[in-house]
């Protein structure tokens, strides 16, 4: 916790954008590394993937096109200061009221959890059952995870890829979920 | 992007070594979802960086010819038409969309079984050819 508060002070103070590309891949991994901690190992690799590795590339290859520091503020600004201050503080405060860590009580456990943990061998029989959550019961919302990829692909393609000459320029609409 | 990685003989060699070992886990990791950590995003994600390596250390061009626009446009429509076309599947033999259990007609279970293997696979095939989309419009635009 310590080195991801580290990291994300240096990623703020830094004005060297490559070091801060870097850092963030760092974050990412110690995040991962959090996450492994709490037995979220499939969150956890998804960070470490997406996170440490794509995201990471990404971020290089936009650095190749532009600056890699970042321009200097001069003059401290004192409302967005505030904003973020006053936000932070109301967050923290909201994490007065949650219940304790690992609490069996906690409401998180009470509402549909018991059930899919219980129930998802003899309903949907997969050993693993982040994917029978993730691809079974919450299918819709996969369906809409994996929409927001694709939305994110084809705007891309239609910003970035638009110097290429291409044959066809318009791309079928997705198909719509009844 | 920048100049490709091609005259460095130890990355060269390694990621020739490396990669395939890539490809391979990344579709250990989609197949092997249903039993242990990972599943379609993992995967996607495993097997672009792959491909992204690949074009990093033996230049874009040649990583494009492996792996042509056009069917990497096309696979991006084609892993959420998988996915919609599992759902659609489901309301035609009679059940609710995405209710998997109606996929096999002997035991539900079988049915859930090959409806998270496809959604899984739509999910794959989307992820990665999003990912390697996006790095080929940004690295074509670098070089450009």
């Amino acid at each position: 916790m310590l080195l991801l508060a580290g990291t994300a002070l240096a990623i703020v103070l830094l004005r060297d954008l490559f070091a801060v590309v870097m850092l963030s891949a760092i974050f990412s991994l110690l995040s991962a590394s959090l996450f492994v901690l709490l037995d979220a190992v499939d969150v956890a690799f998804t960070e470490a993937a997406v996170g440490a590795g794509i995201s990471t590339v990404l971020m290089l290859g936009a650095l190749a096109l532009t600056s890699t520091r970042e321009k200097a503020s001069r003059n401290f600004q004192l409302v967005p200061f505030l904003v973020v201050l006053l936000t932070g503080g109301v967050l923290v405060y909201a994490t007065l009221d949650m219940p304790r860590f690992g609490d069996p009580q906690a409401p998180i456990h009470q509402h549909v959890a018991p059930r899919y943990l219980n129930a998802s061998m003899r309903e949907v029989g997969v050993e693993n059952v982040v994917s029978a959550v993730l691809a079974s019961y919450r299918g819709y919302d996969t369906y809409g995870e994996t929409m927001v990829i694709f939305t994110a692909a084809v705007s891309v393609l239609l910003l970035l890829g638009g110097g290429r000459k291409r044959s066809r320029t318009e791309l079928e609409p997705p198909e719509e979920a009844p | 992007m920048k100049e490709p990685l091609r005259q460095h003989l130890i990355l060269r060699m390694v990621s020739k070594f490396l990669i395939p070992y890539i490809l391979l886990f990344a579709l250990y990791v989609q197949f092997h979802g249903d039993y242990g950590p990972g599943g379609g995003f993992q995967a996607g994600v495993i097997f672009a960086a792959g491909i992204v390596l690949y074009a990093l250390i033996f230049s874009l061009h040649r990583a494009r010819r492996a792996f042509p626009d056009r069917a990497v446009e096309l696979f991006i429509s084609l892993g959420v038409l998988i996915y919609g076309g599992t759902g659609i599947l489901c309301l035609l033999r009679g059940g609710r969309f995405l209710d998997y259990s109606v996929l096999s007609t002997h035991d539900p279970i079988h049915g859930q079984h090959l409806g998270i293997l496809l959604v899984e696979l739509g999910v794959g095939i989307t992820v990665t050819a999003a990912m390697v989309a996006i790095f080929f419009a940004f690295a074509d635009r670098g070089r450009a």
